[in-house]
């Protein structure tokens, strides 16, 4: 039974749905609907990407050429700390889980709604709180400590906002620790009838593994940042060396919240791109099991690893190895990962829709980011690519090519749901594939760069380097046009798009159950899951273009 | 191409492009089998798509899982066996001290020279760089040498070279360290031996390290109390480096450079068991290239000498 049929879980004719449930500037700004605060943030968090990608763009236009000719030092450094501050915390970390994951995951476990509604309408009023003090910090002058705030520098030496930026991030933090505790307490309690823990579709999945870091990781940042405005301000004696304190001790604090939090960007990208893989090659994922325990294993593990960041910074060598050999460890769960995707792909009856030119994209962006961590991990390589151009290459074909990659491909994949409309496949299309190339050609020249020595943060750099730089400020033009495009179709599609019908994709998930967009609370009656996620097929029978067994049908 | 300019760079490099080849390896595989499966299995095809023999899954699964670790733990257990050499310091080499400061490198020869963003060496002859920073967090890196070390505030640390090709190398600083961060860069040169001497013999020469240290060590009064007429008790100094001492609270330290640097800088830190804490802290009154000079001095005196100058 096609799930365009089940009626009695999908809206009545004549009801409203939860985009027209309210039209006040009250009813959205008051409202305790996972779906309506999803959009809150998805709107928020759009702004903050605009922010950050605008000093992206300046920070590479100055890089053009060796000389520093398009800003003054203090402001580049300025720049770079903004793009780090606003991406890092005011995009990638609720991009995926606070916008897709808040709308889709009662929908995927079948539930009316989070199970703290009122506490996720507070999660995007701390963000917003934490967005606005770390505005006023960017509007008075700005920080130029780095997005890493690294003491004694942020503490003792910096000029600049460094008291407000920390206050704000110290106050997003909260906003993560609610939506992760909020998550865990969803998936728990709120599975409805037939919904057991294997059967949970991936990005349920992946939104429980970020959640578990996100609650148990991000009070870590909250003590780093208050540790550094009780020395900033209250002058105790933590870091500085004079008074007995250790700024070694910072980087440690830090990066035990900063590795995890790559992995609260990433792991929602896999949730992400294991349902567009699964559905548009219409194929059960490829060793479904492994894949949660992949997830799990790179939640656990990734709260060992820190200390790779800190190679250089003077810890003992045998930390040093102990990290390095943990750092190889958590390479296997993200490999298995990229092999089961393209597992999924074999006897597939693949679709090439844009939610799936992104994924496939992901596949092999996050491959290159991957092997290039099997660098970093290695001490002697590490000692001679650490804070070179060769790290930002490699972060940024994780934390854009990866995650930012999946959040596209999730936007375009549920649009239809979330909005009721379709847009238009073939600029969608080009648009993920100008963006593919866009961020190669931005991205590869700075590993040649960090091989050659290039040190991050430096606003002026030897002529040697300039060919290198000139590629990538170029590609780093052609990506800032590709990310535009999308805010014209999408947004074209808002007013214009043709009506989605509730399953266009003909998807499996529960959240296809119901109508696009769907009713207030969800389901008429709550569903109840009959089958496992992805049943494209039946396991011995080849896939159809429309054979999937829906995880419910109508009770 | 970047110069391998140092006797540890070929290792670095090695591993380096060792595990270039891989990822060209996994990368061809994975991409060349998304790309053969999307033209393959397209849709609209007519490609053999029936269901996925029992066995696949699972042992394919556990495969590849199998080969991944064996061949993580391969490449850690490669590069670290080629890292441990390079943590041990080398014992006779041409010591130079370094103090880092917003924004400048400033560099001391044993014999007393001093530079400013650059650095002569000779080639063929290990180096150790014994690094302290008088402000924020820097990092001494050379990319020609594959080298890289951050300089901390209130702590020594330290790196070494063998430089093997004469040329000149960029010197950067690594760690973001406020505004003219990107200025703070400098010049290695590396120098025949025979043309390194005639270079330090025509530099300004001060007293070499210790022998400033000595002087220091009576004009900041040290030699009032740690001398050997002193009325005060004092720890004598003779013989400290190196050897074991005990501390007030009964644990035992290691007299290196960084509690010398330590004891001199916050005496009451670790107190010697024994002695009450009466010495004053030296932290404002010495700076740290002073305190370096101190530390060489200290550094000098074995047991057979007197501290007494």
């Amino acid at each position: 039974m096609k799930a365009d049929d089940t009626g009695l879980l999908a809206r009545e004719p004549g009801e409203t749905s939860y985009l027209t449930a309210g039209t006040t500037l009250r009813s959205w700004l008051l409202s305790t609907d996972h779906k309506r605060i999803a959009i809150l943030y998805a709107v928020s968090i759009t702004v903050f990407f605009f922010i950050g990608g605008a000093a992206a763009t300046m920070i590479r236009l100055e890089l053009f050429t060796p000389a520093g000719d398009l800003t003054t030092a203090d402001e580049y450094n300025r720049l770079f700390t903004l793009h780090g501050v606003i991406m890092v915390w005011f995009f990638l970390i609720p991009s995926i889980p606070a916008t897709l994951g808040n709308f889709l995951l009662p929908l995927m476990v079948g539930a009316k709604d989070v199970a703290f509604p009122r506490l996720n309408l507070m999660s995007w009023y701390l963000y917003v709180t934490a967005g606005l003090f770390t505005l006023a910090a960017l509007l008075l002058g700005g920080v130029d400590t780095g997005w890493t705030f690294y003491t004694p520098l942020s503490t003792l030496y910096s000029n600049s906002y460094v008291l407000l930026a920390a206050f704000g991030i110290f106050v997003v933090g909260f906003s993560s620790i609610a939506t992760g505790i909020n998550f865990i307490a969803t998936i728990h309690l709120l599975r409805t009838k037939g919904m057991t823990w294997m059967r949970l579709p991936l990005f349920a999945w992946a939104m429980y593994a970020t959640s578990l870091v996100m609650a148990l990781a991000t009070p870590v940042l909250a003590m780093a940042m208050l540790l550094i405005c009780a020395e900033r301000l209250l002058g105790l004696p933590i870091f500085d060396p004079r008074v007995g304190g250790d700024p070694v001790l910072f980087q440690h604090i830090f990066w035990f919240y900063s590795h995890p939090a790559v992995y609260i960007m990433i792991l929602p990208a896999m949730g992400v791109v294991s349902e567009i893989i699964a559905c548009e090659a219409r194929r059960r994922v490829f060793g479904y099991q492994f894949m949660v325990y992949a997830m799990l294993v790179i939640a656990v593990i990734g709260f060992l690893v820190w200390g790779h960041h800190m190679f250089v910074a003077g810890q003992s060598p045998f930390a040093s190895m102990i990290f390095s050999f943990l750092s190889f460890v958590i390479a296997v769960p993200s490999a298995i990962k990229v092999f089961n995707w393209t597992g999924t792909l074999y006897r597939g009856r693949i679709r090439f829709s844009a939610p799936m030119l992104y994924a496939l994209g992901f596949v092999g962006l996050f491959t290159m980011g991957g092997l290039t961590g099997l660098f970093l991990a290695s001490i002697p390589v590490d000692v001679h690519l650490s804070d070179t151009y060769f790290v930002v290459a490699h972060f940024h074909y994780i934390m854009v090519g990866g995650a930012v990659s999946a959040f596209f491909g999730g936007l375009h994949f549920w649009w239809p749901k979330i909005t009721g409309r379709l847009y238009n496949e073939n600029f969608a299309r080009s648009a993920a594939i100008w963006l593919f190339f866009g961020f190669n050609f931005t991205f590869f020249p700075q590993f040649v760069l960090g091989y050659l020595g290039m040190p991050r943060r430096y606003h002026e750099y030897p002529p040697e380097f300039q060919v290198w730089n000139v590629m990538s400020s170029t590609g780093a033009v052609v990506l800032a046009v590709g990310y535009l495009m999308p805010l014209f179709y999408l947004g074209y599609s808002l007013l214009h798009g043709e009506r989605a019908g509730d399953n266009p994709r003909d998807a499996t998930g529960l959240e296809w159950a119901t109508s696009s967009p769907p009713p207030q609370h969800n389901f008429h009656a709550p569903p109840v899951v009959r089958s496992e996620p992805y049943a494209y097929h039946d396991w011995d029978e080849a896939p159809g273009d429309a054979d999937e067994t829906p995880q419910t049908d109508a009770p | 191409m970047l110069p391998e300019a140092s006797t540890l760079a070929p290792a670095v490099d090695r591993i380096f492009w060792g595990l270039v080849g891989l990822s060209v390896l996994i990368m061809g595989v994975v991409g060349g089998l998304v790309f053969a499966f999307a033209i393959k299995y397209r849709r609209g095809t007519d490609a053999y798509r029936g269901p996925l023999p029992e066995w696949m899954s699972r042992e394919v699964e556990i495969g590849w899982t199998v080969s991944t670790l064996f061949v993580a733990l391969f490449v850690f257990w490669w590069a670290a066996a080629a890292q441990l050499p390079h943590f041990l310091l080398p014992r006779d080499a041409l010591e130079i001290h370094v103090v880092a400061k917003q924004w400048m490198w400033k560099a001391q020869h044993p014999e007393g020279v001093r530079e400013i963003d650059a650095l002569h060496v000779p080639v063929g002859v290990p180096v150790k760089l014994e690094m302290t920073s008088q402000d924020v967090i820097h990092s001494f890196g050379v990319p020609a040498f594959r080298i890289k070390q951050d300089v901390l505030p209130g702590r020594y640390t330290a790196t070494w070279f063998e430089a093997k090709e004469v040329g000149d190398y960029h010197l950067f600083c690594t760690e973001y360290c406020g505004t003219d961060h990107a200025r703070m860069t400098g010049t290695i040169s590396v120098m025949q031996p025979e043309a390194y001497a005639r270079w330090l013999a025509a530099q300004p020469h001060g007293a070499d390290l210790a022998g400033e240290g000595g002087q220091l060590y009576t004009a900041l009064g040290c030699s009032a109390c740690h001398g050997a007429n002193a009325r005060v008790p004092a720890p004598p100094l003779a013989g400290l480096y190196g050897s074991q001492v005990v501390l007030a609270d009964g644990s035992r330290v290691t007299a290196d450079e960084d509690y010398l640097r330590e004891s001199i800088e916050r005496p009451e830190a670790r107190v010697v068991a024994g002695y009450s804490s009466t010495m004053p802290a030296y932290q404002d009154v010495a700076n740290e290239e002073q305190v370096v000079a101190l530390v060489a001095y200290i550094k000098s005196l074995d047991s057979g000498r007197s501290a007494a100058r």
